[in-house]
């Protein structure tokens, strides 16, 4: 009966799961809006499965899609569709939906039906970026999220929310206001189209693809967040309630990826090839020194902004390879840190809940308290530090090999990166868990109850299948991303 | 007798209103102040009966009448629908407060109505005369209406301004039509643009009478550099006037703008084009940025009134069939939200209290959840971000620009708006983020809480179909060509 609407499901059943959560009222109907909004996450994963059992590996050309006339005045239309490229995207905000509700069942107290609805409705929002194949379509959903995100910090952030919440959003709002604009000069260049796929074949020529890569350029690279318009990071992370954190790192930060795969690369080839440098000196620079600004922290939290920033890094140099690896060696390294800081996230807020501190030196001799957690919390540090047989180790090694074929000290750079995450990684880990407890609280510490070994349990399983055999992911991107990189290597040129 | 009235048929609402204010005016005075719900119900009455017949007779033609001084297009339908429904609404809004502040008076809905009057001629005109006529009607009633409260010595002081300022720029319109004339020979639009678009050798007197015109334009629109008065007199003038002056008088003035720029001096837009962008971008420029720096909130979205007035312009500026249903579009949503915003500081208000500071809507939402979230709706449209109606009105005046190759002034405007879009979210932070420190309990009556929630659900609800609304402005526009 859906089989001809499962985006448009994907999308609308978590957002109207929100509404109804929203209508529960105030905190006297808590424990209904936590079952709502369990209910909802868990119906949109449900209805984001049969996106991989119906899922065509041999095509490169959208699936699933579907086309109505929404405003046509503009010749704008209601387009989805998805490829390899965004399905795996689609899937891991669903799952990771499902994590933030259960995360937030118990340690949110305070207006649990809106804290409940505004990530419900983002999730339906971000599924709605990953699936849309009309330009104006996606700008709504992009920007529609950040109302969602700027109340979760806003509202149930840390002492400083205010400030990191307006940085955030304003960051983010500059970026896409000029993308807006190079949208409806590609309308007018393409001849009346908002089409993303008729865009993919419109000639432009060189000043204007210029313009427009730094204006996609700023959009996407705030997101993603690429040095040195990531400063809004830290802040909103720091800030945010561990569920926003989580979100945060495991896919809006794709969502800016993403972008450089629908829109820069196959819109603007020539300026793409022109420019590779500039992008691959930016990801450099955020692997290498963005590591060294992670060893220098003392909140936990902030110590994983900026590691996710280097690893983001990697994502966007594997996309200038210009190379079938190094393009699924990012794409890899999205999902992957899309599972590995989703659980480092919250593993943080396991901690902050018992101490309520997130300064590294507040903690120490963990081991002895909670010895279930410290060894979840010894995994995913590990994948973070890109350990092999972890999700961590597939996607940069990829990224690494691919860059040294293009050039060694690409890669050299790239991989001190192996170096800095363990370094930043392990040392944090170090002083976190294992010596002698000098705090007097931590001697107060339970360890993990059954909803948080469900929560890192199955972000355990997650990363080690996929450091183990990440095989089912790159075949489920290959055909898309063979075809991408063919059409990146046309001149559009006029 | 019947070529009598098929001259004055196409007037008939305006004729309804016009009787209808009369009698109203001697009801109300025979009936004295216990029995003023009579005033108010005639007065709804009126607009409903102005908009039965303003929609039986729909004219899918342009039908000129009155010996050319009248035009009854679908462009003046449409626009009179929607004046009605504006001024319905800020009638429903305006009662509790008028009525807490002794302000409850016929000479109110007397006044409204002529206004709306004044705002029905100016958009049907067709001719200098009557767009003149129409506009001085509707500003004489706005000057009364903001001394009507005449115990209070900030809104003496802001009508006093407003009129001043008013009388000035009705001069300069009415110069600068003076030198149109002497070129054209004609103060029928339609005349007028037959002849220049034949050429004319008096180009200095012609480019003269542009500059003249625009500037009383501007002035009329608020756009800098001629907008010193709009934030006193929306600061000065009790709320339920700003909300008046703020809303309706905003889609009088574009039709204003669209009959003399747009119809009768269409041919000389390489002349006015040029004096637009300047107003536009220092209007998004002086709004936005002044906007941030106030404290008081009718003050603060006197200013981005400016700013927005300065994005219509965008479309007007663009010349084209798509710029001119752009900048309508435009103008209806501005309307929506302008009432909405005004419309929620008339709610919040009391006796005695104006819930017009920015700190009066500290924590609204532990205070009320639903307001709160229609006025979060409100302040996103208005800054523009999907999914509410206002993104898609900046994209619509934003394409009409890049169409005809102005890309940097569309980028100029997009960062203009991104300074706009602080000011709005510091609203929802104060609503969201912060907690009250007033904690009287908030009882709007019924009916000004389900208007409210019909605006605020309407700024979602057209954001996620624009489709009806573009579809309406464009065919209004359309069929004016």
């Amino acid at each position: 009966m859906f089989g001809q609407s499962i985006l448009s499901l994907v999308i609308w059943v978590p957002i109207l799961a929100g509404v109804a959560v929203l209508a529960t009222g105030s905190d006297r109907n808590a424990a209904l809006a936590r079952w709502i909004a369990l209910a909802g996450a868990l119906l949109g994963f449900i209805v984001a499965i049969p996106l991989v059992t119906g899922f065509d590996t041999g095509t490169s050309a959208m699936q699933f899609v579907e086309k109505a006339a929404w405003i046509p005045a503009f010749n704008i239309h209601y387009h989805l569709g998805v490829d390899g490229i965004s399905m795996p995207l689609i899937l891991l905000n669903s799952f990771i939906t499902v994590l933030v509700v259960i995360a937030g069942w118990q340690v949110i107290q305070d207006k649990v039906a809106q804290y409940m609805a505004a990530f419900l409705i983002m999730s339906g929002l971000i599924n709605g970026v990953f699936a849309s194949l009309d330009g104006i379509l996606f700008y709504v959903f992009f920007e529609g999220m950040l109302i969602p995100l700027y109340l979760i910090v806003g509202v149930w952030g840390g002492p400083n929310r205010v400030y990191a919440a307006f940085k955030f959003f304003l960051y983010t709002l500059l970026g896409s206001l000029l993308m807006l604009v190079s949208m409806i000069y590609l309308y007018f260049q393409s001849g009346g189209s908002f089409d993303i796929q008729t865009w993919h074949t419109t000639t432009l020529g060189m000043t204007a693809q210029t313009l427009m890569f730094f204006a996609f350029l700023l959009a996407f690279g705030v997101k993603v967040p690429m040095w040195p318009v990531h400063t809004w990071l830290p802040d909103a992370h720091v800030e945010a309630p561990t569920g926003g954190s989580v979100v945060l790192a495991a896919i809006t930060l794709k969502v800016g990826a993403y972008g450089f795969l629908r829109f820069i690369l196959p819109i603007l080839p020539d300026a793409s090839a022109e420019l590779a440098w500039f992008v691959i000196m930016l990801s450099l620079i955020a692997v290498a020194y963005i590591g060294l600004v992670a060893l220098a922290q003392s909140d936990m939290k902030k110590l994983i902004a900026y590691s996710s920033i280097a690893h983001m890094g990697f994502v966007t140099l594997g996309f200038f390879m210009f190379s079938p690896l190094g393009l699924e060696g990012g794409l890899v390294q999205m999902i992957s840190h899309g599972f590995v800081s989703a659980a480092l996230f919250l593993c943080i807020g396991v901690m902050y809940d018992r101490l309520h501190s997130r300064q590294i030196k507040d903690y120490g001799g963990l081991v002895n308290k909670m010895p279930v957690f410290a060894a979840f919390f010894m995994l995913f540090a590990m994948a973070n530090a890109g350990l092999p047989a972890t999700s961590g180790f597939v996607g940069e090694f990829m990224v690494i090999m691919a860059a040294a074929k293009v050039n060694f000290w690409y890669a050299f750079v790239a991989a001190t990166t192996l170096i800095f995450g363990a370094a930043y990684t392990l040392w944090m880990y170090k002083r976190v868990v294992f010596g002698n407890v000098t705090n007097p609280h931590v001697e107060e510490m339970k360890d993990v109850n059954a909803r948080e070994i469900l929560l890192l349990g199955v972000l355990a399983v997650c990363v080690l299948a996929m450091g183990l055999y990440p095989k089912p992911f790159t075949d489920v991107m290959h055909v898309s991303v063979v075809d991408l990189l063919a059409h990146v290597a046309q001149s559009k040129l006029p | 007798m019947s070529d009598f009235l098929t001259q004055f048929a196409p007037a008939l609402p305006e004729i309804f209103v016009l009787v209808m204010v009369s009698l109203i005016l001697l009801i109300d005075a025979a009936l004295g102040d216990s029995k003023r719900y009579v005033a108010y119900v005639l007065s709804l009455a009126t607009i409903a009966g102005a908009a039965f017949l303003t929609a039986r007779d729909f004219s899918t033609m342009p039908v000129l009448a009155l010996g050319g001084l009248f035009i009854d297009d679908p462009l003046s339908d449409v626009l009179k629908l929607f004046l009605y429904l504006t001024v319905a609404v800020v009638l429903v809004y305006s009662r509790d407060y008028l009525r807490q502040r002794g302000l409850y008076k016929g000479e109110f809905f007397v006044l409204a109505l002529f206004a709306l009057l004044g705002m029905m001629v100016m958009v049907s005109a067709s001719h200098f005369l009557t767009l003149y006529l129409g506009l001085e009607l509707l500003s004489l009633s706005l000057y009364a209406m903001v001394a009507l409260q005449r115990d209070s010595s900030i809104a003496t002081e802001a009508a006093m301004k407003y009129f001043v300022l008013g009388a000035l720029a009705s001069g300069m319109l009415l110069y600068g039509m003076s030198m149109v004339y002497g070129v054209t020979g004609s103060l029928a639009l339609a005349d007028m643009a037959q002849i220049l678009s034949d050429g004319t050798d008096l180009r200095i007197p012609l480019v003269f009478g542009i500059v003249f015109i625009v500037s009383g334009l501007a002035f009329k629109l608020g756009a800098v550099p001629f907008h010193m008065w709009v934030p006193d007199v929306y600061h000065g003038a009790p709320t339920a006037m700003t909300l008046f002056i703020g809303s309706a008088p905003k889609i009088a003035a574009f039709a204003f703008v669209f009959r003399i720029l747009g119809q009768g001096l269409e041919s000389q837009v390489a002349e006015w084009r040029d004096m637009l962008v300047i107003l536009a971008v220092l209007s998004m420029a002086v709004g936005n940025i002044a906007a941030i720096a106030q404290t008081n909130l009718k003050r603060m979205l006197a200013y981005s009134t400016i700013s927005h007035m300065g994005f219509m312009l965008l479309g007007i500026l663009a010349g084209s069939q798509n710029g001119y249903g752009s900048a309508m579009f435009y103008v209806l949503v501005y309307a929506l939200m302008s009432l909405g915003g005004f419309g929620m500081i008339l709610l919040l208000s009391r006796a005695g209290f104006e819930a017009d500071k920015l700190d009066d809507f500290k924590g609204l939402n532990r205070r009320s959840p639903w307001l709160a979230f229609l006025m979060l709706l409100l302040m996103f449209s208005m800054a523009g971000i999907p999914p509410t109606v206002g993104f898609y009105a900046k994209l619509a005046v934003l394409q009409a620009v890049v169409e005809i190759g102005y890309v940097w002034l569309a980028v100029a405007a997009v960062l203009f708006s991104l300074i706009g879009a602080f000011y709005y979210l510091r609203i929802v932070k104060l609503m969201y983020f912060d907690t009250p420190h007033d904690t009287t309990p908030i009882a709007p009556c019924v009916d000004s809480r389900v208007i409210m929630s019909a605006n605020g659900l309407a700024v979602l609800a057209l954001g996620i179909l624009p489709q009806p609304l573009m579809a309406v402005c464009m065919y209004a526009i359309g069929a004016s060509f």
